[in-house]
């Protein structure tokens, strides 16, 4: 089957950093890939080249049959990427719902004459509350996002990108900064969700959510990539090892 | 009465370039210290095509275009800076159309252009006629506020970079906002310039780009109402008081600095603020 997502021996430099080094890995439809490595590994740089934040100096990225590299970032989403980001950014003037509303109607937003033609929004409303049902926030709808806690917020902003209707859901951390229950309750509803259809790609340092839900993993270190495979497979290669561990991996067993 | 006509045309043309500057900086969050070079381009437009001949309800349109037309290509120069630098922008774009236009004896150079033909009309149907346009602009704005253009315009302004991570097109929406309050400031200019019969660089020079900015920030950034309520006022107030003609600079200026410092979202947002302490 070809694949969803390919990214083509992207090489990302900095200057004279070579932040990403020649890596290449596939994303299959329907499939909750998880991109991990040890802090400045290149996890975040990978996802931002994806989303078109910066530009690889070599290589592709390729969603189906569509190369991305020319592409702008917001074309990219509109070609079916979404990115809920490590540092959530809700807009703080409108609620809850009214943020997924505005994600949800992205068609009404693709031009500045279509946005102006277009007042309703009813149908993205309705939209928003069911892709807050999803992550399990349907509840806040009503709120204004500047008094919630980080829990919701991870979890709006994972609505959002969810009522853009993507066909690859990229999410940068979103455990982060949760405790270990809340953790755990969000790594099952990134399970669920990938269960209802949705191919994902997650970036997370929380390897113990990482191996219960993801099916695959891709594994970088200082940018270039050093294992894919099974969780398991993955987890227990060498290199993996020494990357995590740092020195002698067998001093750690 | 004739004075007072002349006052309130002339309190509608101020009120119409407030609301221009609203859809950019109000709407779009896009600060701009160079807008009066828009409404001077409106102004020179209407004022050599009607000297040319042109009857002036039809200068109108086309004084919009022009001015909307530079208003896309700086707008398209802006589109790489943002904040700070935007103000440096188009404060610079102010400067430019004053210096060239002091330059060319086409425009009139130092002297300007007078003996702009009569539009036909008489002192209370103008008057009517840029009330009337008011009124058209202040609903267009509020109906942009309510479409999804506004809600793109408040994202834009709240935060570019998610925005854009949320598949919207964020420079061909800035470049709208500019194309629309640069054509409406076009516009306030025609009417200026037909309303005077006579135009000169200096009204159209930073001092103006700076009053109609203490329009928009003083009334509340955004809001239809308050920046309207703020232009009626702060172009009362020389008129009013004499002695704030020869201080304009320092009291808008001082204005300003009183709204950024105890009121960032304008008289606007203090009201709002007062209603909501006084129904607790």
């Amino acid at each position: 089957m070809k694949p969803l997502l390919s990214v083509n021996h992207v090489t990302v430099r900095f200057g004279g950093l070579t932040a990403i080094d020649d890596v290449s890995f596939e994303v299959k439809s329907g499939e909750l890939l998880g991109l991990i490595g040890p802090n400045g590994a290149g996890k975040t740089t990978m996802m931002r080249a994806i989303v078109g934040v910066v530009r690889p100096s070599k290589g592709s990225v390729m969603l189906e049959d569509l190369a991305l590299n020319s592409l702008s970032i917001d074309a990219r989403i509109r070609a079916g990427l979404a990115l809920s980001q490590q540092l959530v950014k809700p807009f703080r003037e409108i609620n809850v719902q009214d943020n997924v509303a505005f994600a949800a109607g992205s068609r009404k937003t693709r031009t500045p004459t279509a946005a102006l033609c277009h007042v309703n929004r009813q149908a993205e409303r309705a939209l928003a509350l069911d892709a807050l049902g999803r992550v399990g926030i349907a509840g806040y709808a009503q709120q204004s996002p500047k008094t919630q806690p980080l829990g919701v917020l991870k979890r709006l902003e994972m609505a959002r990108a969810l009522a853009l209707k993507p066909k690859l859901l990229l999410l940068d951390e979103p455990l982060a900064g949760l405790n270990s229950k809340e953790a755990s309750a969000l790594a099952q509803t990134i399970a669920d969700i990938n269960r209802q259809g949705m191919t994902i790609i997650l970036i997370e340092h929380n390897l113990s959510e990482i191996m219960r839900i993801c099916q695959r993993l891709v594994v970088l270190d200082n940018g270039r990539k050093i294992a894919e495979g099974l969780p398991r497979d993955a987890m227990n290669d060498p290199g993996v090892r020494l990357a995590y561990l740092g020195g002698d991996a067998d001093a750690a067993d | 009465m004739e004075y007072e006509i002349s006052l309130v045309t002339a309190v509608g043309i101020s009120v119409l370039f407030a609301l221009s500057l609203n859809l950019i900086t109000g709407f779009c969050g896009q600060i701009s210290l160079g807008h009066a070079a828009f409404f001077g381009i409106g102004a020179y437009g209407s004022a050599l095509l009607c000297k040319m001949g042109l009857p002036f309800l039809l200068s109108l349109p086309l004084a919009m275009l022009l001015a909307g037309g530079f208003g896309l290509v700086v707008g398209l120069a802006s589109l790489r800076v943002r904040a700070d630098f935007l103000a440096i922008t188009t404060m610079g774009v102010g400067f430019l159309f004053v210096g060239v236009v002091r330059q060319q004896e086409r425009l009139g150079g130092e002297m300007g252009i007078s003996g702009i033909p009569d539009a036909g009309f008489s002192k209370l149907a103008f008057m009517l006629l840029t009330l009337g346009l008011c009124v058209v602009a202040a609903l267009f704005s509020h109906y942009i506020r309510r479409s999804w253009m506004g809600q793109v315009f408040n994202a834009i302004a709240e935060d570019e970079d998610t925005t854009r991570v949320l598949g919207v097109d964020v420079p061909r929406f800035k470049l709208a906002a500019f194309a629309m309050g640069t054509a409406l400031a076009g516009l306030a200019g025609a009417l200026y310039a037909n309303n005077l019969k006579f135009i000169s660089p200096d009204s159209f020079g930073f001092v103006e780009s700076m009053t109609v900015l203490s329009m928009v920030v003083i009334g509340g950034i955004g809001s239809v109402a308050g920046v309207t309520a703020a232009a009626i006022v702060l172009s009362l107030l020389p008129s009013l008081f004499t002695f704030v003609g020869e201080y304009k600079l320092l009291v808008y200026g001082g204005l300003l600095f009183l709204m950024m410092r105890f009121s960032p979202d304008g008289v606007t947002g203090a009201l709002r603020r007062a209603m909501a302490h006084g129904r607790r």
